[in-house]
């Protein structure tokens, strides 16, 4: 028998059922109301992206170290982050995460044709953060300092799943005339250039 | 080709503090840039990011030029000029001065 159920107890000629002592209501109760955390009725909604950026469109990058460079969007990433590529071999841009906010879409299209899965790969969270080193500690990280630091290693396979990326857009490019070193130039504004005016 | 420029922002000009008659607000720049006259085609540029670009005597973390840097928040009047905030007010030496109305944050 578990503990927690009601006994029956006989007196005189009756009886009558007693709870177990856990079960009885508590003699006190707190004089304040105990306090409810508040719901939140917020909702993280994911970000709306401008209707222009479709996978496969030519972009221009506006800040950063590949500022003025065109690229070819490959992804949309959640929270208004694109992943973009070069092609690498056509400009120099690698794989790479950009804001949405700091790119000019034009009207230039290229077929991606490339490998859903691998996208899904580059785009997962962790694919673009490093590896964090064990660090040395005390002495042995003091003496360290004198030393060369190591060349910073990039994440195995992350140059192969460039190169298999970008070998698919290549061949597609190569179908347009004149694609190839549209790309590789890059965008700047001349005297006389205005871009309110601009149809990119 | 010729030889490629690497500009990516327009120029405009710090023509004066927004004002009244006598009483001037430094809160509030206002900048006109070049080739903007009317205010449909300010539109384009609210909300973009602007660099008041500087040379100072001191270096401070190796750099000479120091940035100020703000953003066009209206259109303000008819012929195509902006009212701009920065996050500190420009110094009225400024006036006349150009400053990088960049392309950033985008909207195309």
């Amino acid at each position: 028998m578990s503990g927690t159920e009601p006994k029956t107890k006989k007196f005189g000629s009756g009886e009558r059922t007693v709870p177990h002592h856990t079960e009885k209501a508590p003699k006190y109760y707190p004089a304040e109301d105990i306090a409810k955390p508040k719901t939140v009725r917020k909702s993280i909604r994911p970000t709306k992206l401008r209707s222009s950026l479709k996978p496969g469109t030519v972009l221009i990058l506006l800040a950063g170290r590949f500022r003025g460079k065109r690229v070819i969007l490959v992804n949309n990433l959640d929270q208004g982050v694109l992943l973009v590529t070069g092609p690498f071999k056509v400009n120099g841009v690698p794989l790479r995460r950009v804001n949405a906010r700091y790119v000019i879409a034009t009207s230039t299209h290229v077929d991606l044709g490339v490998d859903k899965k691998l996208v899904e790969k580059i785009s997962e969270k962790d694919y673009f953060t490093k590896d964090k080193a064990e660090k040395k500690k005390g002495e042995e990280a003091f003496f360290k300092q004198g030393e060369k630091p190591e060349k910073k290693q990039m994440a195995s396979g992350r140059a192969d799943d460039q190169k298999s990326i970008d070998k698919s857009i290549i061949a597609s490019i190569k179908k347009t005339p004149f694609l190839a070193s549209y790309l590789s130039s890059s965008f700047s504004l001349k005297k006389g250039d205005r871009p309110h005016q601009m149809t990119f | 080709m010729p030889d490629a420029g690497h500009r990516l922002y327009v120029k405009g000009r710090h023509i004066s503090h927004q004002r009244a008659k006598r009483n001037t607000n430094p809160g509030t720049s206002l900048l006109q840039l070049e080739g903007v006259g009317s205010t449909e085609a300010a539109k384009f540029y609210l909300g973009k990011k602007v660099a008041f670009v500087y040379r100072a005597s001191k270096e401070i973390r190796g750099s000479k030029i120091r940035v100020i840097w703000g953003k066009v928040t209206r259109t303000h009047g008819n012929s195509g000029v902006v009212r701009a905030q920065f996050r500190h007010n420009l110094p009225p030496k400024s006036f006349g001065a150009s400053v990088r109305v960049m392309l950033y944050p985008s909207n195309v």
